[in-house]
């Protein structure tokens, strides 16, 4: 059995978006800049492919801004508020610990240029706390940016409570919505989000290509210097496929979000309550304000790396935040903000499962994760310690 | 491209010498759980060989298949040979491992020289004369 479980990294493509595009590749190739009929066509898709974005987020089109992903909206959304606050002699910005690194490290490359970042703590069960929030910003505060749902263990955050305190403190709000859009029912204007960035390779739509929403009247600064394409935000010939392609799959996702998340929501409590069987295990955040399809667990006594090598000689894809997954020696930050220690952090385990996920599957799933666990742990130091009485379990 | 040669995951998916010798001559641990990864090798030693080595690692793929392949490199061999283990020979003999990766051989050699260490403790008449403490 072959199991796709990492949609959090990546989705497969959509029928509709693959179809979407193929026109605009094959027939509608033109330069949205040129002014010949070929040309005003394809400026014509593509602004239809901006409308059709708008929509689903409740947006204006004049106030969305395609970029190459969510990444280069992170980083523009940011550093376009910092400018802003930088004239007004705010250099106040206060984010989360837990946030992705597209956003974490261009804060820190602002606080080389002189910034005050304040990152808020995230609790054992991933959640921002709107109080804690409201305490934080200060009278130079420019920015607060906090994701609408972590990419790791998949805790939704109060994004209302923080868009209206952020309003009536009158500070810019944005939210790295990556991992949200598309699975979530999103509403700029009710949830008083200033910017917005997404990518639609996490929806089902290509890669390469993403939308930073800007609440018409925030200014925003260009990364990319050139033409005046993007009204001038964002130069460099569009990519109208990609965009269009995009605008397809969030459709699609829209009409299908209720009744997906629905399903999504129930195989996912059926892998965390088959997981959960597993002694001395733990799942990672909040159990209930989680994205349908995120399972996040720490296993004691082993290490992620080798549990994902086994699941993939098993055919299940997945992602862990140990150390060895991550290139570097510490395990993953987020699970590090949830209080989770690095013993217990490298034994970590991600499944991010799909609208097309089904229930032999997730059996499939539980029967397995729980045979290479205790593969793993027949052979770890670590494990017989605890079992001996020589470490103490921590989960 | 895999992210490791076929001999590292053969080593990982079928570890040789896994387990516990009870009664062994020497233990050595090395590592930490911080770090993500701990190997722990026992050793049989009789008349000067390695008669048996087994060990538990708990770690990545190639500190499971390092280790295993330390103590293929190391069984049978006289305790002379297996102090000489070098971190590179464990990583050739596994066709190479990717350089971020070089540590778990690393950390193989010395859970091999931390057990037979502990033997010297044990047996100090063993130790040979240019043997360092």
């Amino acid at each position: 059995m072959k199991i796709y479980a990492d949609n959090a990294a990546t989705t497969k493509m959509s029928r509709a978006a693959i179809e979407a595009m193929i026109p605009c590749l094959e027939e509608d190739y033109g330069n949205p800049s040129s002014l010949y009929s070929l040309g005003q066509r394809a400026k014509e898709i593509l602004e239809r492919a901006r409308a059709g974005v708008a929509a689903v987020m409740s947006a204006d089109p004049g106030e969305i801004v395609f970029t190459s992903g969510g990444s280069e909206a992170d980083n523009q959304a940011i550093l376009s508020a910092a400018e802003a606050g930088r004239k007004a002699g705010k250099a106040h910005i206060v984010s989360t610990a837990f946030e992705h690194h597209a956003v974490l490290h261009t804060l820190k490359k602002l606080e080389r240029e002189g910034f005050a970042v304040t990152l808020l703590d995230v609790h054992e069960d991933g959640l921002v706390r709107p109080e804690e929030l409201e305490a934080a910003i200060r009278a130079d505060t420019c920015l607060v940016t906090v994701m609408y749902a972590n990419n790791e263990i998949g805790t939704i955050q109060p994004i209302g409570e923080i868009g209206a305190i952020c309003k009536r403190r009158g500070v810019l709000f944005h939210t790295d919505a990556v991992q949200a859009v598309g699975h979530l029912p999103i509403d700029v204007r009710s949830e008083n989000i200033d910017l917005l960035s997404a990518s639609a390779h996490k929806f089902h739509g290509p890669k390469g290509v993403g939308f930073l929403y800007a609440r018409r009247g925030v200014r925003l600064a260009s990364l990319i210097e050139g033409g005046a394409q993007e009204r001038g935000k964002r130069a460099g010939t569009e990519n109208v496929a990609a965009a269009v392609g995009m605008a397809a799959a969030l459709k699609e996702s829209a009409a299908r979000m209720k009744e997906n998340a629905a399903r999504m929501s129930a195989l996912r409590d059926r892998l965390i309550a088959g997981l959960s069987e597993i002694p001395h295990s733990a799942l990672n955040g909040n159990a209930v304000k989680r994205l349908p399809g995120n399972v996040s667990f720490c296993f004691e006594g082993i290490e992620g790396e080798s549990l994902l090598l086994l699941l993939d000689d098993r055919g299940i894809s997945a992602s862990s935040g140990s150390a060895c997954t991550s290139g570097s020696l510490d395990p993953s930050h987020v699970l590090l903000a949830i209080g989770r220690v690095h013993d217990v952090a490298h034994g970590s385990l991600r499944l991010t499962i799909g609208e097309d996920t089904t229930e032999e599957e997730v059996d499939y799933m539980i029967r397995n994760v729980k045979e290479v666990v205790e593969r793993l742990r027949g052979f770890s130091p670590v494990w017989r310690d605890l079992v001996n009485g020589k470490g103490r379990f921590i989960l | 491209m895999a992210l490791y040669s076929e001999k590292v995951m053969d080593h990982f998916r079928n570890p040789r010498n896994v387990g516990v010798i009870e009664d062994a001559d020497g233990v050595g641990e090395v590592g930490n759980a911080k770090c993500g990864d701990i190997m722990k090798m026992y050793l049989k030693i009789e008349d000067g060989v390695i008669a048996d080595v087994k060990f538990e690692t708990f770690g990545c793929g190639s500190a499971i298949a390092s280790s295993s392949m330390a103590t293929e490199l190391i069984k049978g061999k006289p305790v002379s040979e297996a102090m000489n283990l070098t971190n590179k020979a464990v990583a050739e003999a596994l066709d190479g491992l990717p350089d971020y990766k070089m540590h778990c051989s690393v950390l193989a050699e010395e859970a091999i020289r931390s057990a037979l260490e502990d033997y010297y403790h044990r047996n100090p008449d063993k130790k040979p004369a240019d043997q360092p403490a």
